[in-house]
């Protein structure tokens, strides 16, 4: 904890600073997008591409006539991040006109109505995506599927999410119905590279954690909230099926904790979104409850709630704690603890 | 004039006059109001089974709706069937199943013909997700590719995804799938309710014996049943 | 005449219930799901907001001081109830849409804080327009909330029941948001960040 500067929020960074950081978190998505417009093709280059210029050019936008400002900001790539990770948040098929809607409230709402970077209380790319989601559920849960790097991009064809099938094993009994609906998961290898149904940047898992990995040797974050959330959600997993909450003879403990950890928004979540300086706690306990929170609060949503996917929806409960977070065991300047 | 002081007479008569003259008026409104309420609560139920069993009829078509049962099952589970009559003929049944969806529970009430053919459906109540699951209320009655259910045998309803024929509403199908589970449940307690009727047994095979009355007061709370989840539903 | 005047506009803009006081806000950001119910809440608050504030003010001095939250609570529940059973019997079908949030106008900051704020202070004829006034405040606030709320999330404005309301834009771009919980919150924000904007200029 040595490397550790604790300062009061909010944290307002020099300019060069924020861009090298953001530059660096951007290199790190690269792994997996290269795996996504493989896997999805070109409506992952489109979406993507709509997603960040409508960032950028809504920050300038909003900086330049609305808060008067000299629009300027733009140049510290944190809004082509919030794009970026918007489209990382979206299925790959979905319409243009829903993606700069998404830009406009993840920057209108969720970033610049509170005064811009360091003042959002909320992650503005999950703000985008969660009004996204409740707002068209229909689109925003359409999801195409990979083609499994082959090279012919013929999309259109769409299925369910791995987790789709895990929120539905879970509760039956034992029998055929489980063992064919465990049968219709994904192989752990095709949940690892990508192979699968899911938001454009969410689903190669093993690039994530590349990414993430990077991330942390660079120091960009530090290893507390991944490494938390990971650990509560492979416990909880393993809980529940040890506790009989899933058959457990179409679907052993580790695989059934595998496939939570592999699929869905987790790993993209766990790296890239939880992380955002400005909305997460400052002190290394207060990164771990925030980590343990969000675990909780997402396989809560995962397996009893009404959407299918829950890592937003945790992530953004837990951007609320924060203030709280930064409160709990607060280091002095200067002070021994006791 | 001056205002009381707070003396413990004061407060004591000032607030008793103002409790009586307030129960006094509420006491006059209720009476006034008691029976349109009742009515209104009256037409809700009866409108619920005839939007099922008589969608297209005039509301001044006479019916009879008799012999309220409920079968249930170990596991809790019940349904409540509805024999509807119309000039003494048997014209069809409203019958409240439930299944379990995505959210949570789904009720509704589906009417059927004699034949066991579906005449129309409703929702009660459910938690299924906005914008997707929650289509059920419409998605099973609208004319388009292969999704409308009415008309059909009850007991033959199957989504596309598991081998049947039925379109499940998009990105939802555990909604679509559950709600076509429940239909075909209630298609086999009303062809089971029907074989009871013919054959004239008023009691339930698999049920322990408590005939008559059992029956008779189960009439009336399958009507408050109704009552109760469509106010909540609304 | 000036002051009744003043009386009656103070609680349209100056004093708005919801956008300036910030009362109520259960009903508010609730019942709000359409132009047409917004408006029937306001309108269900108003009448016993009137109500109230004429017979509190016409008892304010047969009121001892410290007896005086009962009794106006007593007088409130009173119209409440009223509004609820006459809604019930005659309006069935906006009765199913705001059932459970009617009794709680007895508990809404708006009505209390009238009477005890200004009925017990006050003329009969200036409460009264006093409660008209915070009444079509709250109104005209809630039926605005639920317009853009409509317009936003469904497309369409004035839908009541099986009457379909004026389509303004195809429903498949209204984003759903709006007609749920997490959009009440979104609109009465922006709602209030603009009447703010407006009112300093």
């Amino acid at each position: 904890m040595a490397h550790f500067i604790t300062t009061p929020a909010p944290h307002v960074h020099s300019g060069d600073s924020v861009r090298r950081n953001m530059l660096l978190v951007i290199l790190a998505l690269m792994p997996a997008y290269v795996v996504s417009v493989l896997e999805f093709g070109i409506g992952a280059l489109i979406t993507a591409a709509v997603s960040v210029a409508a960032c950028v050019l809504i920050e300038w936008l909003i900086s330049r006539f609305l808060l008067k400002e000299s629009g300027k900001s733009i140049g510290d790539l944190s809004a082509a991040l919030t794009g970026l990770l918007l489209a990382f948040n979206l299925p790959s098929s979905i319409d243009w006109w829903i993606v700069v809607l998404g830009a406009l409230i993840a920057i209108g709402v969720g970033k610049m109505s509170f005064g811009g970077l360091g003042q959002n209380p909320f992650n503005p790319a999950l703000v985008g995506r969660v009004f996204l989601l409740i707002s068209f559920p229909q689109q925003m849960t359409t999801w195409p599927v990979a083609n499994g790097f082959e090279t012919s991009y013929v999309d259109a064809q769409t299925g369910a999410t791995p987790l789709y099938y895990l929120k539905q094993l879970i509760g039956l009994s034992n029998g055929s119905e489980a063992v064919d609906t465990a049968n219709a998961l994904p192989s752990l290898w095709d949940s690892l590279m990508g192979a699968m149904g899911g938001s454009l940047g969410e689903v190669c898992a093993l690039a994530l954690i590349i990414g993430g990995i990077f991330l942390i040797a660079m120091r960009v974050i530090t290893w507390h909230i991944p490494v938390a959330i990971i650990a509560t959600v492979a416990l909880f997993a393993a809980c529940v099926s040890w506790f009989g909450g899933v058959p457990n003879e179409a679907i052993s403990t580790g695989s059934f904790v595998a496939y939570e950890l592999l699929t869905g928004g987790l790993m993209l979540g766990a790296f890239f979104m939880a992380t955002d300086y400005v909305t997460s706690p400052m002190t290394a306990w207060g990164k771990i409850i925030f980590g343990i929170g969000i675990g909780i609060i997402m396989m809560v949503i995962r397996l009893l709630g009404n959407y299918p996917e829950g890592m937003s929806f945790a992530i953004l409960i837990m951007n609320a704690c924060v203030p709280l977070l930064n409160k709990f065991r607060p280091q002095r300047f200067g002070e021994k603890r006791k | 004039m001056k205002k009381l002081e707070s003396t413990f007479l004061n407060m004591v008569l000032s607030l008793v006059l103002i409790a009586v003259v307030a129960a006094a008026g509420l006491a006059g409104i209720y009476s006034l109001t008691k029976e349109k309420i009742d009515d209104q609560q009256n037409q809700k139920r009866q409108a619920a089974i005839r939007e099922v069993v008589l969608p297209n009829a005039e509301a001044t078509v006479e019916i009879q709706i008799t012999s309220d049962t409920i079968r249930e099952e170990e596991n809790g589970k019940q349904w409540v069937i509805h024999n509807i009559h119309q000039d003494g003929q048997f014209i069809g049944a409203a019958v409240e199943t439930s299944g379990t969806g995505f959210g949570g529970e789904q009720k509704l009430m589906i009417g059927f013909n004699p034949e066991g053919e579906i005449i129309n459906y409703t929702v009660l109540e459910h938690q299924e997700t906005p914008g997707l699951g929650d289509k059920i209320s419409n998605w099973f009655k609208t004319e388009k590719g292969n999704q409308d259910i009415r008309g059909r045998k009850g007991g033959e309803l199957l989504v596309k995804q598991d081998g049947g024929d039925v379109d499940a509403i998009t990105a939802a199908t555990i909604s679509s799938r559950a709600f076509l589970k429940a239909i075909r449940e209630a298609h086999s307690a009303f062809k089971e309710d029907e074989v009871q009727e013919v054959t004239g047994t008023s009691q339930l095979k698999n049920q322990p014996a408590e005939p008559a009355a059992e029956a008779t007061t189960e009439t009336t709370t399958g009507a408050t049943q109704i009552n109760e989840t469509e106010v909540s539903h609304e | 005449m000036s002051n009744g005047l003043k009386t009656l506009t103070n609680g349209l803009l100056k004093e708005n219930p919801t956008f300036v006081l910030v009362l109520g806000m259960c009903p508010t950001l609730a019942t709000t799901t359409s132009a047409i119910n917004g408006m029937s809440m306001g309108l269900a608050t108003m009448f016993v907001l009137v109500c109230s504030n004429i017979v509190i003010s016409l008892l304010k001095n047969l009121i001892p001081d410290k007896v005086r939250i009962p009794a106006f609570i007593v007088v409130i529940a009173t119209f409440v109830t009223i509004v609820q059973l006459a809604m019930q019997a005659y309006l069935p079908s906006i009765y199913e849409v705001l059932g459970l949030f009617i009794p709680l106008i007895v508990v809404n900051c708006i009505v209390l804080g009238r009477a005890e704020a200004f009925a017990a202070k006050n003329s009969v004829g200036l409460s009264a327009l006093d409660g008209i006034g915070m009444g079509l405040g709250f109104t005209l606030a809630l039926t605005l909330l639920g317009a853009c709320r409509e317009i936003l999330g469904s497309g369409k404005i004035f839908s009541i029941g099986t009457f379909e309301g004026f389509q303004i834009f195809p429903n498949n771009f209204a984003a759903l948001i709006f007609v749920l919980a997490p959009g009440a919150f979104i609109a009465l924000a922006y709602l209030m960040a603009i009447m703010n904007k407006l009112q300093k200029k």
